[in-house]
C-alpha cells in the first residue's frame, strides 16, 4: 500500500493584501474601519500602484492609517487633508494620491477643504468614514450625527432645532461640476462590503484617467462610542443609517453607467 | 541680468520662480496681491503648480502636501492672512519638511488696514504656531533685499528642512526701486527630491510625514531634535547690517523699513554732529545676539525704531541686560515714521546723554 503523500496542494485564494502593512490595528473591536483599510489595500494591490500612491491621513481615529498602509503617507491638520492631497497631486501628477478622513474632519472642521478639493476637480481619491460620531475624543456630536442620536455633547439626542441637521456630504458634493464619481456605501454585511470595494476601485480608477474628484463615503459603525455590541452596531447602520444615508452612486462619469443601489 | 524698476510684491514672486520654486498656493490679500498674480501667470507658463485656494488655511495645507513630495514651494500673504496660516505653519515645522512664506505685513490688531507695519515680528519671531518652534525670519529693507532674502530663503528652508519666514511690509510689498534679478535656475528634476520626500514607495520601505509622538517620552526626544536644528541655525545664519557705527555714542536698532529710513535721521543727526549709527538686524530669528551685546558695550545709548508698539525692543533689552539706557520711537497702526520723527527721537536721546554728563 502505497502513502499518499501529504505534500499540501493547496491554492491560496486569500492573502494578506501587499498594500496593508502587518501591524496590529489600534482600532476597538467591531469598528469597520479595519475593513475599509482592508478593501483600500486591496484595490491598491489588484490595480499594482502601490509603489505609486501616496496616502495622506487625516485627524481622528484614522491619524495612524500610516501605520497601517504599506505606501508613503503624510499626515494632516484637522479637515485639511484635501489641501495637502492638492499639494501632493499637483506636484506630483504621476502618482495616486488618497485621503482618509472621517466624518468629523471632513464634513466640520474641513468641509471648506473638501468642497473647494471637488470645485477644482482635484485628481484625488476620497475615502470618508461615515459613522455619525467623533470617535477620537470620545463620542461627541458630529455635523453626520441624526437627529434625535445621543452623543456626550447631545446628551438628550440632537435636536435640530439647536443643533441643526445632518449633512449629506456625497449628494452635497455630487452637486459640484468637478466630483466626477461620488458614492454612498456601507460596510454592515457581506454583500455591501463587496460593494463598497467596487466604489473604491472604481474612485481609483477615476483618478488614474485623469476625471477628477471622487469620493467613496462609507457607512461605518463607532460601536464604543455607540454604546452597542459590535453586532448591535452593524444591525444600526443597516437600519437606522442607511435609510437616513441612502446608498448609491451619485455622479458617475459620463462614459460609465450607474450601478444599481 | 540689468537693473530694472521692480514692484516689490514682483520683484519677490519673480525671484521665487527663478530660484527654481515649484509650487505656489496663496490667496489675495492687500498689499501683497500682485505676487499672486505674478505666480498665477508665470507659474502655469513654465509648467510649475499654481493654485489660488479657498482660504489662507488651505493654501498653507497645500504647502505642506507639495512640502511633503519635496518640492521648492512658497505661499506669500499680509498679517490678518498669516494670522490663518499659523496651524499650517506648526505642522510643517512639526514635519520637518522645507517651505518658504513672504509676510508683507499691514496695519492690525484685527482687519486694521493696508498700510505698512511691522507688528507682527513678535508672531513671526516668538510663536504665533503652537510647540516649541522656531521659523528663520529674514527681514529686507529694500526692493533688492526682499529678491535676495527670498532666493536664499529657498537655500536655507532645505538646508534645515524648517520654514524660512521673510517678513517683509507693505510699503516693500508697493515700492518701486531699481533691483536685479537673479539668473533662471532649472528646478530640481522629479528624480532629484529629497531621500525623505513622499515619491512612491518604490523599491523601499514606505514613509511617513507626521508630527504625531503620543509617546511624550518619544516627542520630547523630536522636540530635542528640532531643538539642535534651532542650535545650528543660531550658530550659523545670524545676518545683520551695520552703518556709521564706527566711533558712534548712539546705535539705533531697527529692522527692515524702519531701519532704512532711520539710517536718512542719522545721516542728518551726524550732519548736526551727533556721532549715531545703525545697527539693523536682518535675520530677526536667528537673533544678532553676539553682535547687539558687543555694541551695547562700546555705545552709550540704544535707540530701539519700529512700525508697532514696541516689539523687537523686547529682544535688545534681553540681549543687553539694558546695560545701557534704551529709548523706544515707534509708530503703530500702519503709520511710517518719518525721518524726522527718528532724527527728533536721536536728537532727544542725545541731550538726555549730555545732560547726563554735566551732571556727572
Amino acid at each position: 500500500m502505497t502513502v499518499p503523500t501529504l505534500t499540501p496542494r493547496l491554492t491560496p485564494v486569500v492573502s494578506y493584501p501587499e498594500a496593508l502593512a502587518p501591524t496590529p490595528t489600534h482600532y476597538c473591536p467591531g469598528c469597520t474601519h479595519g475593513i475599509a483599510h482592508r478593501l483600500v489595500a486591496e484595490v491598491i494591490d489588484e490595480l499594482g500602484i502601490r509603489e505609486d500612491t501616496i496616502g495622506v491621513a487625516s485627524v481622528g481615529c484614522s491619524v495612524f492609517a500610516y501605520n497601517y498602509f504599506a505606501v508613503d503617507f503624510a499626515q494632516a491638520p484637522h479637515g485639511r487633508a484635501p489641501a495637502l492631497a492638492t499639494g501632493i497631486k499637483r506636484t506630483s501628477p504621476d502618482k495616486l494620491v488618497f485621503t482618509y478622513q472621517g466624518d468629523g474632519d471632513l464634513a466640520s472642521i474641513g468641509s471648506a477643504e473638501i468642497l473647494h478639493a471637488a470645485a477644482r476637480g482635484e485628481n484625488i481619491t476620497v475615502v470618508f468614514l461615515n459613522n455619525a460620531i467623533y470617535g477620537m475624543t470620545g463620542g461627541q456630536m458630529a455635523p453626520t450625527t441624526l437627529p434625535g442620536q445621543r452623543t456626550t455633547s447631545s446628551p438628550a439626542g440632537r435636536d435640530p432645532a439647536t443643533q441643526g441637521y445632518p449633512l449629506r456630504m456625497s449628494e452635497l458634493l455630487a452637486q459640484v461640476d468637478g466630483a466626477a464619481y461620488v458614492a454612498r456605501r456601507s460596510l454592515h454585511d457581506v454583500a455591501n462590503i463587496r460593494r463598497a470595494k467596487k466604489a473604491l476601485r472604481k474612485a481609483f480608477e477615476v483618478q488614474q484617467q485623469g476625471l477628477g474628484f471622487a469620493m467613496v463615503e462609507l457607512l461605518s459603525s463607532c460601536p464604543t462610542n455607540w454604546g452597542l455590541s459590535a453586532q448591535d452596531s452593524l444591525e444600526y447602520i443597516r437600519d437606522v443609517m442607511v435609510p437616513a444615508y441612502p446608498l448609491g452612486e451619485f455622479k458617475v462619469p459620463e462614459t460609465e453607467g450607474r450601478e444599481a443601489r | 541680468m540689468a537693473r530694472a524698476l521692480l514692484k516689490g510684491n514682483v520683484a519677490f514672486a519673480e525671484a521665487a520662480v527663478r530660484a527654481g520654486c515649484e509650487a505656489y498656493f496663496g490667496y489675495p490679500i492687500t498689499p501683497q496681491t500682485e505676487a499672486l498674480e505674478h505666480m498665477a501667470k508665470r507659474m502655469p507658463e513654465l509648467g510649475r503648480a499654481f493654485v489660488q485656494a479657498e482660504s489662507e488655511v488651505a493654501a498653507i495645507n497645500m504647502v505642506y502636501g507639495a512640502a511633503t513630495a519635496g518640492v521648492r514651494v512658497m505661499t506669500s500673504s499680509s498679517s490678518p492672512g498669516v494670522s490663518l496660516m499659523m496651524e499650517g505653519l506648526s505642522y510643517i515645522a512639526g514635519t520637518r519638511v522645507p517651505a518658504v512664506l513672504v509676510d508683507v505685513m499691514r496695519g492690525g490688531p484685527g482687519l486694521g488696514n493696508i498700510a505698512p507695519a511691522q507688528s507682527d515680528y513678535a508672531q513671526m519671531v516668538r510663536g504665533g504656531p503652537h510647540g516649541d518652534m522656531k521659523m528663520i525670519v529674514l527681514a529686507p529693507a529694500t526692493v533688492q533685499e526682499l529678491i535676495d532674502l527670498t532666493v536664499e530663503a529657498f537655500d536655507l528652508a532645505e538646508r534645515y528642512r524648517c520654514i524660512t519666514v521673510v517678513l517683509a511690509d507693505g510699503s516693500l510689498g508697493q515700492m518701486m526701486e531699481p533691483a536685479e534679478l537673479p539668473p533662471m535656475r532649472t528646478p530640481r528634476a522629479a528624480d532629484e527630491r529629497p531621500a525623505w520626500a513622499l515619491t512612491g514607495a518604490r523599491g523601499r520601505e514606505p514613509h511617513a510625514l507626521t508630527s504625531i509622538y503620543l509617546d511624550p517620552e518619544q516627542e520630547e526626544a523630536y522636540n530635542l531634535e528640532l531643538q539642535a536644528t534651532y542650535r545650528a541655525i543660531e550658530a550659523a545664519e545670524v545676518r545683520y547690517v551695520e552703518e556709521r557705527l564706527e566711533g558712534a555714542r548712539i546705535a539705533v536698532v531697527a529692522f527692515g523699513t524702519a531701519g532704512r529710513l532711520s539710517l536718512t535721521a542719522i545721516d542728518a543727526a551726524r550732519a548736526e554732529g551727533i556721532e549715531v549709527g545703525l545697527f539693523r538686524p536682518v535675520s530677526l530669528y536667528p537673533f544678532p545676539e553676539e553682535r547687539l551685546r558687543q555694541l551695547a558695550e562700546r555705545v552709550d545709548a540704544l535707540l530701539v525704531v519700529e512700525m508697532n508698539a514696541g516689539q523687537m525692543i523686547d529682544d535688545v533689552r534681553r540681549v543687553t541686560r539694558e546695560r545701557v539706557p534704551i529709548r523706544f520711537y515707534g509708530r503703530t497702526g500702519g503709520v511710517v515714521p518719518m525721518p524726522e520723527e527718528v532724527l527728533e527721537a536721536i536728537r532727544g536721546l542725545h541731550a538726555e546723554l549730555v545732560r547726563e554728563e554735566a551732571v556727572a
